[in-house]
């Protein structure tokens, strides 16, 4: 009631502040600058490594991997390349752009920016998975394959708790019940690292929980690619929907879209991609929080760019990271750490200047 | 020609009745105020009108068709919805609120087309806030969203629309404009049902009115029948005078020297 009359106090004094035109073609040019910056650095990290190696002898490597010609001088420069170095550099790419779209599509579910791809308990219990994998000493396969199947379960146990207990706000019985169910497989995990082996399983437990880019094996990205797109198509297909569910039930329903079919589906989608790059990386913060929040400073919060700008913006921020995390020091550096420790100053900046919309 | 009926309407949340025994029917070209103290089931006998949450009983009809038995879409088609003037979350340009109104008419996966956009600014000029197209939703005063939502329901070209307390935000002169403005979209055919607090704007654009009280029809009609002094005075509790300018016009005053 307040807030209303000092609006209507304050019907004309708006003049004065500067306008933020967004509908002219300045987002086009900032899409096409990120494309253009996520390529760039793209080949940048093939080239740095332990292993150099210059942008002509990656050319000249593509163009033997595309005609077959096999020439064993070159066999260490195509082991490095295509077994280990562009396969993390993709999977880094992946990651990235999935987390940032997992985190836009909650952001705009929840109708909250400060909402990240976990809020569901995505992430804890595909980490309950996969420290349960490890504590059973299951093969890499099979502890991701876990990790995916408890990361989907978790949200799907979330969903049907929300849907039980009815009569409430919708979305914040969901997020109660996330953080109520994130807290439990947080527990779980916890009770495992405590009955684990101090000297094995305890070590690949916490750098699981880290997040790590360090293993990524080539045929992993070819699962896991699939998995990513058939979570990415619907969210492509119905981003201009997404922008209406930002509003709220029953102004969404009132413009003519069904939220509660929708929002089921979105949220499957955004699980589907959290869970399954997660389930090949570990956990890994921050990206899909705070990516979606600056590609919205920059090119505004309609879906139909933000999804693209988010997602660009994931995949080159990760990209950095874990190009920091292979050479900034002799062991591998946890991505989780780094994410935060690069992440949160950020954050912490975003709010201090002080906006006071999203 | 569209027509919304509802018969013995029940209405409120869930194990919480707000209202019953509402009748009203709204057909284009008509102005349907409704006139209630704060708190008398007014927004949710809306949100009930819309299909938005379920009747408690009675019968809502849209053409003779069940309301339940309509698609959001179809729904979306016929009746347009303008809440009280909100601040959204995120930053949307006025010309993408203005611009969601469009979504039932295209397809399930389908962006706004520049014909929509078209339509959008055709909105927008039509409230004479073209100029706010650009600028975020968030980023304009309270009657400057109330009038974006209007523009939002005129794009959205049904041929009903539902405005919930669409001027209260507002300030007198633009008060008059969105009266004005509604009385202009009901002369071009739509129908038109609204709440207010204010009898004065009944008088200026109601065709009928529905004066309410605890969540039940106290009394409905034409206005100039229903708004009497006596019925003001009951359902506001407080001593009304209705005077009648030299033009015809009439307007409601309090009266403060009564001995209440």
């Amino acid at each position: 009631m307040d807030a209303r009359r000092t609006d209507a106090e304050r019907i004309t004094d708006v003049s004065n502040r500067p306008a933020r035109n967004r509908d002219g073609t300045s987002w086009a040019t900032a899409l096409f600058a990120m494309g253009l910056a996520v390529l760039a650095g793209t080949l940048a990290a093939i080239t740095i490594g332990p292993f150099p190696v210059t942008l002509s002898e990656i050319l000249s490597a593509l163009v033997r991997l595309i005609t077959g010609a096999q020439d064993p001088s070159h066999a260490q420069v195509d082991t490095v390349l295509f077994s280990v170095r562009i396969p993390r550099v993709l999977a880094a790419l992946l990651v990235g752009a999935a987390l940032a779209a997992a985190g836009t599509v909650y952001q705009g579910l929840f109708r909250n920016p400060l909402v990240s791809p976990d809020i569901l308990g995505v992430s804890t219990g595909a980490g309950l998975g996969a420290t349960l994998g490890i504590f059973l000493s299951l093969p890499v396969i099979a502890i991701q394959g876990l990790a995916f199947v408890t990361g989907m379960a978790t949200v799907a146990l979330v969903y049907m708790v929300a849907t039980a207990v009815r009569g409430h706000e919708p979305t914040l019985v969901l997020v109660l019940a996330g953080v109520v169910l994130g807290a439990l497989a947080g527990a779980t995990i916890s009770l495992i690292k405590v009955l684990a082996d101090p000297y094995d399983q305890l070590p690949a437990i916490t750098f699981w929980l880290l997040g790590s880019l360090a293993s990524v094996k080539p045929d992993e990205l070819w699962t896991t690619i699939p998995a990513v797109l058939i979570g990415l198509i619907p969210l492509v297909l119905l981003r201009w929907r997404m922008n209406l569910m930002a509003l709220g039930d029953e102004e969404a329903a009132a413009l003519g879209i069904d939220p509660r079919r929708l929002r089921i589906l979105f949220v499957a989608c955004a699980t589907l991609m959290t869970a399954a790059v997660v389930s090949i990386s570990g956990v890994i913060g921050w990206v899909g929080l705070v990516m979606p929040h600056i590609a919205r400073l920059i090119v505004g919060p309609n879906f139909n760019r933000l999804l693209p700008a988010a997602m660009l913006m994931g995949a080159g921020y990760l990209l950095a990271v874990d190009t920091l995390a292979r050479t900034i020091a002799e062991i591998e550096t946890p991505l989780g750490i780094l994410t935060a420790f690069v992440g949160a100053p950020v954050f912490l900046w975003l709010l201090a200047t002080g906006r006071r919309s999203w | 020609m569209t027509v919304l009926e509802a018969n013995e309407v029940g209405f409120g949340y869930p194990s919480f009745p707000v209202g019953r025994d509402v009748d009203l029917s709204l057909a284009p070209g008509e102005v349907l105020c409704l006139l209630g103290p704060n708190g008398c089931g007014k927004t949710t006998l809306f949100k009930t009108l819309l299909g938005l949450i379920p009747r408690h009983a009675g019968r809502i009809t849209l053409d003779g068709t069940d309301i339940k038995r309509l698609a959001r879409s179809e729904i979306a088609r016929q009746i347009a919805y303008v809440p009280q003037a909100h601040t959204a979350v995120f930053p949307y340009s006025v010309r993408d609120m203005v611009l969601m109104g469009r979504t039932a008419h295209r397809g399930l996966f389908a962006s706004p087309m520049q014909s929509d956009g078209e339509i959008a600014d055709r909105a927008l000029e039509t409230l004479g806030i073209a100029h706010l197209g650009p600028r975020d939703y968030t980023r304009i005063s309270g009657g400057q969203r109330q009038l974006a939502l209007i523009a939002r329901a005129l794009a959205q070209e049904t041929p009903l629309i539902v405005m919930d307390e669409p001027t209260a935000s507002l300030d007198f002169g633009n008060q008059v404009l969105v009266l004005r403005q509604v009385k202009k979209l009901a002369a071009a055919g739509l129908g038109i049902i609204l709440s207010t607090h204010n009898p004065d704007h009944v008088f200026i654009c109601g065709t009928s009115v529905i004066a309410m009280e605890a969540g039940r029809t106290k009394a409905s009609g034409p206005p100039v029948d229903v708004l009497t002094p006596a019925l003001l005075s009951a359902v506001y509790g407080v001593d009304v005078r209705v005077e009648i300018l030299s033009d015809g016009t009439r307007v409601c005053a309090p009266g403060f020297d009564s001995a209440a």
